[in-house]
């Protein structure tokens, strides 16, 4: 009851914070980029409260809990992928003027058909990371209150489609930021309570319940070392592809601004992943039994009430699964928004092509296959489906980010041979995967981290292809305008996309008519 | 022959060499150099992307191979990644809490040096 109660709170407050932006909302480039006033503290919030999803807030330490130390790498990964992107996407991605990931291909490529290539791979990494939010919000809302299964998931697609249609990136900027905060505290005051009773009971330690094969680093059966540094290779270098992170970036007045606040995320988030490892922890102390049910994602809301006492049990699972559930409305806006935004640029066409309206169905259709996947009973891990998402996105924006912001020498070819390839492998890697096609031995391990031998390919054939195909012209001005800093008055070639979207409600300029 | 040097010499206005040197080419600055995509815009330019690109890639090179290096290390020495801290293990603290600060520092080395990167090259084409 009282975590109802809890999760009706933080939908409302969802709701309410996007109305205050609405409110604010008046042309399109406020609905698509916050008309890029949004300074790196705020920024750094919202990116922290976009980020954290519910694989973070409830599956990471059900993954730590289930098989014990080799998942510490989930949380490290999630948090070194912002050292990466920081060091070769954030400012210059800033100065290139995109705002989608398509946007990029076709400034830096001049190539419609690359674009809509990327425009492709973004909508299929945004379903496959919106997948997991939606089947967590139904397992959250089944553990903390008893509803059917259905009933989470519907309640997130609801608020979500209806947060974003209606209010666009500045209002979700104030609610991401948020519920940054508000997740840090909902994962963060628990443990406090949690840690108290742990050293009443005379602080038992976790690995004398456990037994050593959940303490110790690559114990596991499954090639535990390749699959560490595979999913470490797809974490690090997949966080730049995903479509909502970059698209945040966007909102930075500046190419600094952007570096600054990719720099306090890493912040925020290494302060958030210190405490999942603490549940993962206690619930192998206090409640093994749950490892037999396979359930381990519910793991976290479930540990209140087999260490505290009523009326405490109850409140802090409450603020817990109030807690992944702002992690769920907060990822999914995030995700939602972007798709929206990369179908109404590329997909829709007619009077839906870059409007206000066809935002709006745009964001229909992104919550639309994810939410008809979720409802017709698919399961999968939270934190594994999230780490396939991030292998998709390594093994295609990563080359093309890196090669087409360093390299003048990427061409049209090489994007598109690069692209194809590396989201080819990857997304059956992923089919298989999910499929449970291959179950054991190396092919399974190969399958199911993928990122390890699909990365190098999909660089090597970007390199090779290019390499055999002639440069195209003009990357110089393109080079400028990705690197040099935005004081310095300089040709940076002609400027296009969001910027130059006319006022919506404002009146027509009266030159036409003249 | 006589009548020549009867008269007296001519006058000859006697000039600085400098006059009949060729103008020296108008200053060009560094910028234009750039927007005209000259030889020398395209050094300015390389040398920008060199700058930022290696302390990058030597923090990168850190960070890869620091998080690598860790299960390397825990494989050969056991011992040392199951020594027992309190109710954890050096491996736990390493992977759990350690790193982040790691990272933390990591990234703002690498927003300090960049910053510094562009305040240079700003600097070096407003001079010209």
């Amino acid at each position: 009851m009282t975590a109802s109660l809890a999760v009706a709170l933080v939908c409302a407050a969802t709701l309410a914070l996007g109305a205050l932006g609405l409110r604010l909302s008046r042309t399109t480039s406020d609905f698509y980029v916050a008309s890029r006033t949004v300074s790196p503290r705020w920024n750094a919030s919202a990116i922290g409260g976009e980020y954290i999803s519910g694989a973070s807030f409830l599956g990471v330490a059900g993954l730590i809990f289930a098989v014990g130390n080799d998942m510490l790498w989930y949380s490290i990964g999630y948090t070194a992928g912002y050292v990466v992107l920081l060091v070769l996407v954030a400012a210059p991605l800033r100065r290139s003027g995109a705002y989608t990931l398509p946007d990029f291909a076709e400034i830096r490529l001049r190539s419609g058909l690359v674009r809509r290539t990327a425009s492709v791979l973004v909508v299929g990494i945004g379903w496959l990371y919106l997948l997991p939010q939606f089947l967590g919000a139904g397992l959250a809302l089944q553990t903390a209150a008893g509803a059917p299964r259905w009933l989470g998931t519907a309640v997130v697609v609801l608020v979500v489609v209806a947060n974003v249609a209606a209010g666009g990136m500045r209002s979700v900027t104030i609610v991401q930021a948020f519920q940054y905060w508000f997740k840090l505290t909902a994962i963060g005051l628990p443990v406090i309570l949690l840690l108290l009773v742990w050293h009443g009971d005379g602080s038992p330690s976790p690995a004398a319940v456990a037994g050593p094969e959940w303490s110790t680093p690559l114990s596991g059966s499954d090639h535990p070392l390749y699959r560490t540094y595979s999913l470490l290779l797809a974490l690090l270098f997949g966080t730049m592809g995903l479509p909502h992170v970059l698209v945040r970036l966007y909102t930075n007045p500046d190419g600094r601004a952007a570096r600054r606040t990719v720099f306090a995320v890493i912040g925020l988030l290494g302060a958030f992943y210190l405490f999942p490892p603490i549940y993962g922890a206690l619930g192998r102390i206090y409640a093994g039994d749950l490892l037999a049910g396979g359930n381990t994602d519910a793991m976290m809301l479930l540990l209140p009430q087999r260490m505290l006492d009523q009326p405490w049990a109850d409140l802090v699972s409450a603020l817990l699964t109030a807690g992944a559930f702002a992690a769920f409305l907060s990822t999914s806006s995030g995700l939602t928004i972007s798709v929206a935004g990369v179908l109404s640029q590329d997909l829709l066409r007619g009077r839906w092509r870059a409007s206000v309206s066809g935002f709006r169905v745009g964001a229909g259709l992104a919550v639309a296959v994810p939410a008809a996947l979720s409802l017709l009973g698919l399961r999968t891990g939270l934190a594994d489906t999230v780490g396939l998402a991030f292998a998709l996105a390594a093994s295609t924006f990563c080359p093309l980010l890196v090669l087409g912001i360093w390299w003048r020498g990427l061409t049209r070819a090489g994007a598109l041979a690069g692209l194809i390839v590396g989201g080819t492998l990857a997304s059956t890697a992923v089919l298989l995967t999910v499929s449970a096609t291959v179950s054991s031995g190396w092919p399974a391990a190969l399958l199911r981290q993928p990122a390890a031998w699909t990365v190098p390919v999909a660089f090597g054939v970007m390199v090779l292809v290019s390499l055999c195909t002639p440069r195209p012209a003009g990357v110089g001005p393109i080079m400028v305008r990705l690197h040099a800093p935005e004081i310095l008055d300089l040709d940076r070639g002609e400027t296009r996309l969001r910027e130059d979207v006319p006022p919506l409600r404002h009146a027509e300029p009266a030159a036409k008519d003249v | 022959m006589n009548d020549r040097s009867v008269r007296p010499p001519q006058r000859v206005r006697v000039t600085s060499p400098r006059m009949v040197a060729r103008p020296r080419p108008a200053e060009r600055s560094a910028t234009r150099e750039i927007d005209e995509q000259t030889d020398v815009g395209e050094v300015y330019m390389t040398a920008l992307l060199r700058s930022q690109l290696r302390p990058g890639l030597a923090l990168l090179a850190v960070v890869l191979f620091g998080l690598g290096g860790l299960p390397v290390l825990f494989l050969l020495l056991p011992e040392v990644a199951a020594y027992p801290v309190g109710p954890v293990t050096v491996a736990w603290l390493i992977l759990g809490v350690a790193v982040f600060p790691a990272l933390f520092a990591a990234a703002w080395w690498h927003v300090r040096t960049a910053e510094r990167v562009e305040r240079d090259f700003t600097e070096i084409l407003r001079r010209r």
